[in-house]
């Protein structure tokens, strides 16, 4: 059931996309809109890939490169 | 007299009108300072199941980070744009349960190190055909670790701009120095320099799809594909078992990682941001977690603004998982490293971020500061407060 509903809410959120233009794109170029980790958020990731068992998926480390799991 | 005088005025039209078509396509193809960061973290740690231990002890902990990126462009004679970035890390920490690798020792060489981490990338974005192909070089080292990385990556962008498919491959060959709990070193093997190093490869495939939903909305679907084998466990990881006896930790030599997740980002008016995040983890050592992040960027100003952001993290323990004194010796595989249990974590924090117009304090190429602290509390009780400071230069 819930795999009907991810497909649903996915078909319907490709079904809305508009075709936005270079010049209409002014919020989505904008700095805090940036679709991955911040900057600043680097150190966080790390501390969180160290303490947590799960990584990756985030555009950042999937494991390995340093002593964590 | 009037026909040559117009004929003239036409051609000089013309040339002109030419000059300013040929000045539109000149690209300098000198090499830019795209932007230059500064992020300074401080990290303090604190609970009471460090896997050095045995799953018993402290795990106070304290690291300051500092990384410097260096991003630069130029264009090519075709016209493609190169994209260069240098980056250079060192992390100095302070570990009170690294120090327990001889538990008679009140201050030893494992209580603090250092991690420098220096890494290159290059990528070539073809702007006409919205591609880009590029690849990276990292290196990491540390006492007891050593990693060097590479990755290659190809991005694609749809026909009209707003989706953009990209695919990464990354390695990493690093190694592990053999340091045993004090303890469990043979008398003729005390000296933790001859204990040699074993491999750690990981190999990892990532692919995300970034769409464009509307002028206000645009989201991003990601998945990683992660193969490890070699030495996965740390060697100075002390395991008691429930007869008392002391062992090494022991883990499988493999691990199969399969994280996918889900990014939204929502412009609401002209002062909130919503930034959503969703991952869904599992592997093969029987770990499965969930991570849900929201982060609501305000803008006070178009130059100011504050970000509150809460982010919560479940997980389900690995099967070879158990507390002090809880293995025994049919068990094949074994740790006790509380990173591994099953626990949630709340996360939260907030940010302030400041990029005014002239420049931060009127320095017109220092273009944004911010700061931010999160505070982490995990249900085994550890906790941690981190705060972190960027400086960006344009």
């Amino acid at each position: 059931m819930k795999y009907i509903l991810c497909a649903a809410c996915t078909g319907l959120l490709v079904a809305s996309c508009v075709n936005v233009k270079e010049y209409q794109k002014q919020k989505l170029n904008d700095s805090e809109m940036v679709l991955g980790n911040r900057k600043i958020q680097k150190t966080e990731t790390s501390f969180q890939v160290y303490r947590e068992g799960a990584s990756g998926a985030n555009g950042g480390k999937t494991g390995g490169g340093c002593g964590c799991n | 007299m009037k026909k040559v005088f117009l004929s003239a005025c036409t051609l000089l039209s013309l040339m002109k009108l030419q000059a300013q078509q040929k000045d539109s396509a000149f690209v300098p193809r000198k090499l830019h300072i795209d932007e230059i960061n500064l992020v300074s973290s401080y990290y303090h740690q604190d609970g009471n199941n460090s896997a050095v231990t045995g799953g018993i002890g402290t795990e106070k902990l304290t690291d300051i980070a500092n990384v410097l990126d260096i991003k630069l462009f130029r264009y090519d004679r075709k016209g493609r744009k190169n994209n260069f970035g240098l980056e250079m890390g060192i992390d100095h920490y302070t570990s009170a349960s690294s120090d327990k690798i001889d538990l008679k020792a009140n201050s030893s060489a494992s209580s603090a190190d250092t991690r420098f981490y220096p890494s290159v990338n290059w990528s070539r974005e073809n702007e006409t055909k919205g591609s880009t192909f590029g690849g990276g070089l990292s290196f990491s080292n540390e006492f007891d670790y050593q990693s060097i990385g590479v990755n290659v990556l190809y991005a694609q962008k749809t026909r009209n701009r707003n989706g953009e498919f990209t695919a990464r491959l990354q390695a990493y060959l690093d190694k592990v120095k053999m340091i045993a709990p004090y303890e469990l070193r043979s008398p003729s093997n005390e000296d933790v320099e001859d204990e040699g190093w074993k491999n750690r490869n990981s190999y990892s495939g990532s692919f995300s799809w970034t769409q464009v939903i509307n002028r206000n909305l645009q989201v991003a679907v990601l998945a990683d594909v992660v193969q490890q084998n070699g030495y996965l466990g740390l060697p100075f990881h002390r395991v008691y078992f429930t007869d008392g006896s002391v062992h090494q930790e022991n883990l499988p030599d493999s691990r199969f990682k399969i994280p996918v997740g889900l990014r939204a980002n929502y412009f609401l008016g002209d002062r909130f941001i919503f930034r959503a995040y969703y991952r869904y983890y599992s592997d093969n050592w029987g770990l499965s977690a969930h991570t849900a992040d929201l982060e609501v960027p305000v803008k006070i100003s178009p130059f100011l603004s504050i970000s509150p952001f809460y982010r919560f993290y479940s997980q389900h323990a690995v099967k070879y998982f158990a507390p002090y004194g809880g293995h025994t010796g049919k068990d094949e595989y074994y740790t006790s490293n509380y990173d591994l249990s099953t626990f949630n974590s709340n996360f939260l924090g907030a940010g302030i971020r400041w990029a005014p117009v002239n420049g931060v304090f009127g320095w017109q190429h220092f273009h944004m500061i911010e700061l931010r602290y999160g505070h982490y509390d995990r249900t085994n009780g550890l906790n941690s407060n981190i705060v972190s400071l960027h400086l960006q230069y344009k």
